[in-house]
């Protein structure tokens, strides 16, 4: 595994990217500059940003719609997913997708879905056109603990294990599917073993340890990238925030929010564990200088930027 | 010979494994049977004796319910013989590979011979001509590899092009449905087989909101190149869940394309079309269509495109506009009107979405009067829909009201008298024309 000063810091750079995006983020939808659902992933950066530094050129990613953090880690503008935020024409989809829909084929990220659970066949068929094309890539398809109890993630499991497809199932479980506690909701919580049936192999992984999370993605994405079929990774996480932007947040308590905020914040045990071997703390002010700046001009660019002209209404409903 | 499927009108004896003096038991294989959908072993019913054979091997063409050999059972040994028909229904589908293999190749020498196509075996050859051309293109569904396909339209398609392009599917439609959306992004030209289009309900939302809404909600980045076929309609005595036109369903939403042909020539060259079509194209197709005798036809193997209807008669009185199956009674209808002297302009629309308001426009603009007819429930039918767009855009040139002719407004029946009462009749097409000509 990777392990140099330099490429630690990329990593923390993301993680701190992603929370202060999504600050911003928060900051615009209560100004009124950002509509609709905004899903923000704060508190969950180390699963994205762990799982994607074990990703190879090609590999692809599909996530529901708490996605922002995913685009970041994927290397997406944060210009054009901020612009998108706003509905701007400058937005990756031009206005016409907001927040639960983003795409880039450079980057080879899939969505951004809105409807829970939809977009893991989907990843087990980007999978299959690896397996198809035989190009060696693996689809890293994430859902959370809310869809872990959707039939289509049971239909998929059976298919991808039948036919040995190169997917990773990253359950980010978060606790709460909207105001509803996984023991509330699943018959079993240990969602890292829902594939026992299917002889898919499960782990589960503190989701807000970097270093953990990609030691997991390793071992799993070798499994799969090896022809051994799909890998499930349940990726224990919290999210900081409501639900959407207007979550009342009855379903838990202040306490327990602010504890976990104390004790497992992923960003500040990274940097502590980065510290402590040695990195020096002019090396954060830096990268803290630089993301604030990146994410001022997302944001100026966001507002500044046109609406999308009326003719777009009709355009990209057919190729 | 036995009605081996619901729509099963006649068969062909391939072997017969007895002779006349034969000793046969109950469950012993007696013949194998070959229906335009699959190839069967027919096996007694009861212990007995074969006392002769009525048709040798390799007749086709015989009627349900003719007597194809004769049988003394045990119980009755006084030479009364008995006629293996209907009684001896029990049948298992062969699966041995030898026999897939003898099968297709007798389909390739029909096609070579014959001048006129089958609905079933122009979609056959379609996907066919389509995966050659094409490696990004294959096909997967429920039964559609070593099956052969459970209504034969995937025939011979796994010797030709392997397991990895003809693929059978778990009885999974939400999830391969997804799988095959999530192939088509990765840049593969899915061909999905629903066994029936009513099985794509469990799969609606993959179809909806991944299929028909990404290319919009990403900006015009991620275009979806997907077909889902299958037979849609009702067949025969298949009651309601397996009986229902979804023409409307589809051609509602903005992103599909929607087609429903008629004819084999149609057949062939808009799914040639919708393979190639870079969007997301439901192409529904019709069981009774697959063998009917008016839907056979020559093929001109050109591709058809989108939003082009076909005036099949010219006429002046009456436009009657209709797709898929509802072509079939309304070709019934117009012989009836003939005899009365209205001449009947009848327009086969086969795309549904996108639509060819022209040709309507024009048609309505000569005959001054036009009737819909489909198969499909009359709340929000495709013909309303033309209804209302035939008012809003020609309504100076009707000189009667647009009349919708579809099916009734029930779920349908199982018995026979009340599907048939159900479904559309080219009589019921026939007092309508006579209604806007006003000779009622």
């Amino acid at each position: 595994m990777k392990n140099t000063e330099n490429f630690n810091l990329e990593l923390y750079e993301k993680m701190l990217l992603i929370r202060r995006f999504e600050e911003k983020a928060g900051q615009l939808y209560g100004m009124g500059k950002i509509g609709g659902f905004c899903h923000l992933y704060i508190g969950q950066e180390a699963v994205v940003v762990g799982i994607d530094s074990v990703k190879k050129k090609g590999d692809q990613v599909i996530t529901s719609y708490r996605d922002h953090g995913h685009m970041l880690s994927c290397g997406m503008d944060p210009k054009g997913v901020m612009a998108e935020l706003t509905g701007k024409k400058t937005g990756y989809s031009k206005g016409k997708g907001g927040s639960m829909h983003m795409f880039s084929k450079p980057v080879e990220f899939y969505g951004g879905h809105g409807i829970v659970g939809a977009q893991v066949p989907i990843g087990a068929g980007l999978a299959f056109s690896n397996k198809y094309k035989k190009n060696n890539s693996v689809c890293f398809t994430y859902f959370g603990d809310g869809a872990a109890n959707q039939g289509q993630i049971y239909e998929t499991f059976n298919m991808a294990s039948l036919w040995k497809l190169p997917v990773i199932f990253i359950i980010e479980n978060n606790q709460y599917a909207m105001g509803t506690s996984v023991d509330r909701a699943s018959s079993s919580p240990k969602l890292f073993s829902r594939g026992k049936a299917f002889n898919i192999p499960g782990q589960l992984v503190d989701g807000m340890d970097l270093i953990k999370v990609r030691k997991a993605a390793e071992t799993a994405s070798n499994h799969s990238r090896n022809g051994k079929g799909p890998f499930i990774l349940e990726m224990n996480t919290y999210r900081y925030k409501g639900h959407s932007m207007s979550d009342p947040a009855k379903y838990r308590t202040r306490e327990e929010v602010q504890n976990i905020k104390d004790k497992k914040d992923p960003i500040e045990n990274f940097q502590k564990n980065l510290l402590d071997n040695g990195v020096k703390e002019e090396s954060f002010k830096e990268i803290d200088k630089k993301v604030k700046a990146i994410i001022s001009n997302a944001a100026d660019f966001a507002i500044e930027s046109d609406e999308p002209d009326l003719s777009e209404l009709y355009k990209d409903i057919y190729i | 010979m036995p009605a081996l499927s619901p729509t099963m009108e006649e068969g062909a004896i391939n072997k017969w494994f007895v002779q006349p003096g034969d000793k046969v038991k109950a469950g012993d294989i007696i013949a194998e049977i070959e229906t335009d959908k699959a190839i069967m072993e027919f096996e007694a019913t009861s212990d007995g004796t074969i006392s002769e054979i009525l048709f040798k091997e390799g007749t086709n063409q015989i009627k349900v319910n003719t007597p194809i050999a004769l049988f003394n059972d045990n119980f009755n040994s006084n030479n009364t013989s008995q006629t293996i028909s209907e009684g001896s229904n029990e049948y298992k589908t062969l699966k041995s590979n030898d026999e897939t293999v003898k099968n297709s190749d007798r389909f390739r020498e029909v096609h070579s011979n014959e001048t006129i196509f089958t609905v079933r075996e122009s979609i056959r050859d379609a996907l066919a001509e389509e995966m050659r051309e094409d490696k990004n293109v294959f096909l997967l569904g429920e039964e559609v590899a070593e099956y052969q396909g459970a209504y034969k339209v995937s025939q011979g398609l796994l010797d030709e092009f392997g397991s990895e392009r003809v693929i059978d599917t778990p009885i999974t439609e939400h999830g391969f449905t997804g799988l095959a959306a999530g192939a088509a992004f990765g840049g593969l030209k899915p061909v999905v087989e629903y066994m029936t289009f009513n099985f794509a309900l469990q799969a609606m939302d993959q179809i909806i909101n991944t299929c028909a809404k990404t290319l919009y909600m990403s900006g015009g980045q991620m275009n979806c190149p997907i077909v889902f076929r299958g037979p849609n309609g009702a067949a025969s005595q298949v009651a309601a869940q397996h009986s229902q036109d979804f023409a409307p369903w589809f051609a509602s939403v903005p992103g599909l394309k929607v087609v429903q042909p008629f004819s084999a020539n149609d057949a062939k060259g808009l799914l040639k079309s919708a393979i190639r079509d870079p969007n997301p194209v439901i192409f529904l197709e019709n069981e009774i269509l697959y063998n009917d005798k008016s839907a056979s036809s020559k093929i001109n193997d050109e591709l058809i495109p989108f939003g082009k209807a076909k005036i099949l008669l010219e006429g002046k009185d009456v436009t009657l506009i209709s797709y898929g199956i509802g072509i079939k009674h309304s070709l019934e209808a117009v012989k009836l009107a003939k005899e009365k002297n209205i001449s009947v302009e009848l327009i086969d629309l086969r795309s549904l979405r996108p639509l060819d308001y022209e040709t309507i426009y024009n048609s309505i603009k000569k005959t001054n009067r036009c009737i819909t007819v489909e198969e499909s429930f009359p709340v929000c039918s495709i013909g309303n829909h033309l209804s209302a767009s035939i008012m809003e855009n020609v309504f100076d040139y009707l000189d009667a009201p647009v009349l919708n002719c579809t099916g009734k407004d029930v779920p349908m029946p199982y018995a026979k008298n009340l599907e048939e009462a159900a479904l559309i009749k080219p009589e019921e097409i026939f007092k309508a024309i006579q209604k806007v000509v006003y000779l009622d």
